[in-house]
């Protein structure tokens, strides 16, 4: 993936939508620029036109006046289904044909600019992997087959499948469960460290923004925008009282939002690989003075904890098997998800793994007060 | 109902004809309002309007006599085949019409926003999306279609044209004469017979042409 296209830059000028019969327009002379290769996050209230803003771009929506640009392209120029077959499209609960197949899903894009067989076969696997699903598992299944997470991560193969240096996103972890958006999202940050696309993506949940956005655009009625900065200055100084408002109360806890498990001191668990000598590792986590071993398979990912005294009565750990619901969270992931996570877990600390997955070390309750208290000594002095 | 074993015995080899005349006249007309009705339901699904007079004129049809439109077929186009595929296929058209309007319209809008999302064409989303979602339900409207086809298919005698029929129609105008009942019950069990085979073909053809992922 090291090849693939980066992103391009869109730029807004004066653009307008005005619907036939209503006195006020939809989108009103909305001016933005959109860096390449960054993630824009439209925030705002429900009928604000941000979905109305996005839509433009790829013109499932038609703009009434106003000129958009991908890179140095007029879009409203452009052959629109040529247009919309560079730009990725990723819409809520997926949109997957239920008619197709996994790996059919994905290669509609590709399929459509006539890529030979080999190509779209190994595109399939390439993207599977990109989004942690096993293709020999996956590639042949048929979309109820899955669940709605992986539902969504097969949307967003499936926008990605062509490579576009764009990709829009409409509220698409609006439709699954917290800890699933939250392992979405963290997915989503990891791809972006190695695509470096440029991401358009609409919500209304300003924490989803916070957490996602290299910038955020904070829209009003008419998709007007407000306030269109970075996370951190919208938090330190917001425009107005609306954005106030909208930022919501409980900054310090917002503040954990902000703050990513990267930029934190990481602490070492008892860890052991699957099939070591148990006693060495009885031994190890008795010296840290543990009551409890992460076991990582073959490649360095956590399967599960493991109490040090069943280790030591088993005298093995060759038969450890995978949890599905241990609680992890990544480097991207915020301090917010992580206290999340502590908080359905009953370790008090939080596995965290990196790039593919694999182990990095954990995240201790008390690293995470800490970080409130010095947030909160910062920002009240 | 004496020596009606006898009677088809006797009579088997043009029995079997006819009933494969009446099945042929059947699935070719079928064939003919399926493809007339998918045409129709493509043209109007879009437009609202186009939706509510097409599932009118569905609903009217219906009422309209068949013998009616037979005798006054005869008068324009003459007697034979031609009268009787005319009635077979206008109304096999009206089920089929009615259920192609409600399987594209059923598509769900997302799938169709997310399929034009991806640039693909107007005419790809058709084939590659919405027909595909929505022929479950035509194919319902075909069976409908084809059950209905069988009993006015029995009619076209009354122009002359191919099919059991005949032998009702001969058996009605002897009533009291020799093998008049038998004549009857011959050519209505033949139909329901076909009939029964016919759907049993149409929902192996639903099955075999419903694509896995939305199979039930």
């Amino acid at each position: 993936m090291s090849d693939s296209e980066h992103g391009q830059s869109i730029r807004l000028e004066n653009v307008t939508k005005r619907y036939p019969g209503q006195r006020t327009p939809a989108v009103d002379d909305v001016t933005m620029e959109i860096p390449a290769g960054e993630i824009v996050m439209l925030v705002g209230p429900s009928g604000c036109g941000k979905t109305t803003t996005m839509k433009m771009i790829n013109r499932l929506i038609e703009p009434t006046s106003g000129r958009i640009f991908i890179g140095d392209d007029d879009v409203t120029k452009a052959n629109a289904d040529d247009l919309r077959r560079h730009i990725g499209y990723v819409i809520q609960g997926a949109g997957l044909f239920p008619h197709m197949s996994v790996g059919d899903n994905i290669a509609l894009v590709p399929r459509l600019l006539k890529w030979d067989k080999k190509k779209v076969d190994a595109r399939i696997d390439e993207l599977l992997e990109l989004v942690n699903l096993d293709p020999g598992q996956y590639r042949d299944r048929y979309p109820k087959e899955l669940s709605g997470g992986q539902q969504q991560r097969v949307g967003v193969a499936r926008a990605l499948a062509a490579d576009p240096p764009v990709l829009l996103m409409d509220e698409p972890f609006g439709a699954v469960d917290p800890i699933t958006r939250q392992r979405l999202q963290d997915e989503l940050l990891r791809l972006q460290e190695e695509l470096r696309k440029t991401i358009v993506f609409v919500t209304h949940d300003f924490d989803e923004a916070m957490k996602l956005g290299d910038r955020i655009a904070i829209l009003q009625v008419g998709s007007q925008i407000v306030q269109y900065d970075t996370p951190e200055a919208i938090l330190a100084d917001p425009a107005d009282e609306f954005v106030e408002d909208f930022v919501g109360s409980g900054t310090a806890l917002k503040q954990l939002s902000l703050t990513r498990v990267r930029d934190v001191e990481l602490h070492d668990a008892a860890v052991a690989r699957v099939g070591a000598d148990a006693r060495e590792a009885v031994s190890a986590a008795r010296d840290l003075g543990r009551e409890w071993i992460i076991v990582l398979d073959d490649q360095d990912r956590p399967l599960r904890w493991v109490p040090v005294r069943d280790v030591e009565r088993n005298g093995t750990l060759s038969s450890v098997t995978r949890d599905d619901d241990l609680e992890a969270v990544t480097l991207s992931s915020t301090l917010n998800d992580a206290l999340d996570e502590m908080l359905t877990s009953s370790h008090g600390v939080v596995v965290v793994t990196g790039r593919r997955n694999a182990y990095q070390g954990v995240v201790r309750v008390e690293t995470i007060m800490d970080a409130m208290q010095q947030l909160q000594g910062a920002s009240s002095p | 109902m004496t020596g009606f074993v006898e009677f088809v015995q006797d009579r088997w080899s043009v029995l079997s004809f006819l009933a494969y005349q009446h099945a042929s006249l059947v699935v070719q007309t079928l064939l003919i309002a399926t493809a007339i009705a998918v045409v129709l339901g493509v043209l109007v699904y879009r437009s609202p309007v186009g939706v509510s007079a097409a599932q009118t004129f569905s609903a009217v049809g219906l009422t309209f006599p068949s013998y009616a439109m037979l005798g006054l077929l005869v008068g324009i186009v003459s007697i034979g085949v031609l009268p009787s595929v005319i009635t077979l296929v206008f109304f096999g058209v009206l089920p089929i019409l009615r259920n192609v309007v409600v399987g594209l319209t059923g598509v769900d809008q997302t799938l169709v926003e997310s399929a034009r999302g991806m640039g693909m064409t107007r005419l790809g989303t058709l084939l590659r999306l919405e027909l595909p979602l929505a022929w479950p339900v035509i194919m319902t409207g075909v069976r409908v279609s084809g059950q209905m086809l069988m009993g006015i298919a029995a009619i076209a005698a009354y122009a002359l044209g191919p099919g059991l029929g005949g032998y009702i129609f001969s058996g009605i105008s002897r009533t009291g004469g020799a093998n008049a009942t038998n004549s009857i019950v011959a050519g209505t069990v033949g139909i329901l017979l076909l009939a029964v085979l016919l759907d049993l073909a149409l929902n192996l053809v639903t099955r075999l042409t419903t694509p896995r992922g939305i199979r039930v």
